[in-house]
């Protein structure tokens, strides 16, 4: 079987120059990170800010070459692939419907791009599909002939999605596609890409902070951390039983609205996480709340324990 | 002057605040804070809830005219102090926090220079004392090596210390109420609950009264005593936190409830509950209840003006449908 997405041991750095005279950092904002997906399949990447999740989106869909590593799409190297071939297998969905819309463009103009881009359709088909898939997502004719600023948040998310689609991809990268919604309007759009990846038999990488959105869409979920996936097993084992440390964290720091409960006490310490300083043996030891001596030596390199990926030398 | 003992630290009843003749940002909300109490006010974007937050400390941007019956501060009404009164209240016995601490904090200053800069101001103190107590009230916010982020500056700092940083300034001059205007949002959701563990620590300690306001109702149910569920400029629930969690009665804020993910209840293939449509923006001299488009009990009625419907206690909610119509509709 050919897998949708498959990333192998992929690293991406940065050099971070700091004040004046500093010598430059390097930060590893993906730090051999190898997971393949199949098709159909929904992977929610979860982390939070810092670990990499939206520098390995950026690497799956093509817009950043890795330092190392390879990413396959559909069985091909991404590297070297043409880009409007590419734009036709995977598409992107990002955060901020705010600043990913042309803003001097009308909506009908901005989801008929890619189209015009591939040079392939007359323009009166191209309207055809545009106006189909707008109307598909909720967009209706008349919006189509306004500009972004026209439209709410979740209107915007809604072109976007509209735009990935167009083409028909067989791939959805989705960075945090709902952060920037009100809860209500989180709640359509999710609905809406869940329906969407039925009807167009799709295949999602979706990433967010929140694991709770995830586990809605997604039928395997990682959890990254400082560049890495520490935990990636199938949905509901993840949620029901997490297995790594900072996974239970993270779970147990999501606010549920159950009057009584308290603040939880996740545990973590202030060592706050930094990309261009990572620690010596497992990268979470600092924060870790059962770390032991052995933590800090030796790193825990692709563990695997009943089915899932646990980067952790707690048995 | 020091208010009666049973006397809300903050009181504010029927306040208004509209934008030109575009729009009413706020339709008359009342509410009162205690002391030691936190007041949350939960809200989709755009319902007022920073508006009727920036209202009480008079810093609303030119064109919005707000008005009201009252709005009290420890028995004195804010409504008739010159600027110069209130702006020895704010920063001293009142105090705010903002969403997004980078922009809150002048980059230009060190992190001691602008803490200390609050007290100097209203405690007339010296440096050297601004800077013990700026240190002290790091400690406590929990930061740990207090001295060496007195000389650092904002950049230096992680999004989670900045947020301290922020509240240890609010508490400098140990106010009697605090305002704090999803003081977590824009922080990963471990350190959210570090934040709101130690602000909730504090309150008690300090005997705070905290108005929080946040478009989560999961920091609702963990965090407050009393909540106010706005929409579209009104209150439209009210209660304290176990009235309202055990049995929401208005339609807006049970959808807005069935629509929060809960991790490990998801099952595949249902999807989650939403509300259709948007928020609406509400142009003054509107009549009747803002959530009708979005509803699904709509009827024709709801065009007329709202009663207030008393659910039992001190729970009460703006709508036409009558108390126990959850059961009548199941």
């Amino acid at each position: 079987m050919t897998h949708a997405i498959e990333v192998r041991d992929v690293h991406r750095m940065f050099r971070q120059r700091s004040g004046v005279m500093g010598a430059g950092r390097s930060v590893r904002a993906v730090d051999g990170v190898s997971f393949s997906l199949p098709p159909g399949d929904v992977l929610g990447i979860v982390g939070e800010s810092g670990c990499g999740k939206s520098t390995l989106a950026r690497l799956i869909t093509g817009l950043l070459p890795p330092s190392s590593g390879e990413v396959l799409v559909d069985g091909r190297r991404l590297a070297g692939m043409d880009r409007r071939e590419r734009a036709r297998l995977i598409q992107p969905v990002f955060q901020d419907p705010f600043s990913s819309l042309n803003p001097r463009q009308c909506i009908r103009d901005i989801v008929s791009l890619p189209l015009a881009a591939q040079g392939d359709l007359p323009k009166r088909q191209r309207t055809d599909r545009v106006m189909q898939m707008l109307e598909r997502v909720g967009i209706s004719s008349e919006m189509a002939e306004r500009l972004p600023a026209a439209l709410s948040g979740g209107q915007r998310q809604r072109v976007a999605i509209a735009r990935a689609l167009v083409l028909r991809p067989r791939i959805v990268v989705c960075d945090e596609p709902t952060s920037a919604l009100d809860v209500s309007v989180q709640a359509q759009i999710l609905n809406l890409l869940a329906e969407l990846r039925r009807e167009f038999g799709l295949t999602y990488l979706f990433i967010s902070h929140n694991l709770a959105v995830v586990e809605h869409i997604a039928t395997d979920v990682a959890v990254m951390y400082l560049g890495r996936i520490v935990e990636k097993a199938p949905g509901q084992d993840l949620f029901c039983r997490p297995a790594h440390p900072y996974t239970k964290a993270l779970l147990a720091s999501v606010l549920t609205p159950d009057p009584g409960l308290g603040i939880p006490d996740v545990g973590l310490g202030d060592a706050y996480p930094d990309p261009a300083n990572v620690p010596p043996g497992c990268r979470f030891h600092p924060r870790c709340p059962v770390a032991f001596g052995d933590c800090a030596v030796t790193m825990p390199d692709n563990i695997r324990r009943n089915g899932r990926l646990v980067e952790c030398l707690l048995p | 002057m020091t208010a009666p003992v049973d006397e809300p630290v903050l009181s504010i009843a029927n306040l208004r605040v509209a934008f030109g003749r575009r729009s009413e940002a706020v339709r008359g909300l009342s509410l009162t804070v205690a002391r030691g109490e936190t007041h949350c006010m939960v809200g989709e974007s755009g319902c007022g809830k920073s508006v009727s937050a920036l209202s009480v400390m008079n810093l609303l941007v030119r064109g919005a005219t707000r008005s009201a019956d009252h709005i009290r501060f420890q028995g004195q009404d804010l409504l008739g102090l010159s600027e110069r009164d209130m702006a020895r209240l704010r920063g001293d016995k009142i105090a705010m926090i903002f969403q997004e601490p980078m922009t809150s904090l002048n980059p230009a200053y060190t992190i001691g220079s602008q803490l200390a800069e609050v007290f100097e101001r209203h405690r007339r103190s010296g440096r050297r004392r601004a800077l013990d107590r700026a240190a002290g009230l790091l400690e406590r916010v929990g930061i740990t090596a207090p001295g060496m982020r007195l000389g650092q500056y904002p950049h230096q700092l992680s999004g989670g210390l900045r947020q301290r940083v922020m509240i240890a300034m609010a508490l400098m001059c140990e106010p009697e109420l605090l305002i704090a205007d999803e003081p977590t949002t824009a922080l990963d959701v471990t350190v959210q609950a570090q934040i709101l563990r130690m602000l909730q620590k504090l309150q008690h300690e300090l005997g705070l009264a905290l108005l929080l306001i946040t478009h989560d109702l999961g920091v609702v149910a963990r965090m407050a005593d009393r909540v106010s569920v706005m929409y579209a400029g009104q209150v439209v629930e009210s209660g304290t936190v176990p009235e309202m969690f055990a049995a929401p009665a208005h339609p807006y804020t049970q959808g807005l409830l069935a629509c929060i993910p809960v991790p490990g209840t998801a099952r595949t293939g249902e999807p989650l509950g939403s509300i259709p449509g948007v928020v609406p923006r509400i142009p003054p001299g509107f009549i009747g209840c803002g959530f009708r488009d979005r509803c699904a009990f709509a009827m024709p009625e709801c065009a007329e003006p709202v009663p207030l419907r008393d659910a039992g206690g001190d729970h009460a909610y703006l709508c036409r449908l009558q108390p126990g119509w959850q059961q009548a509709a199941a």
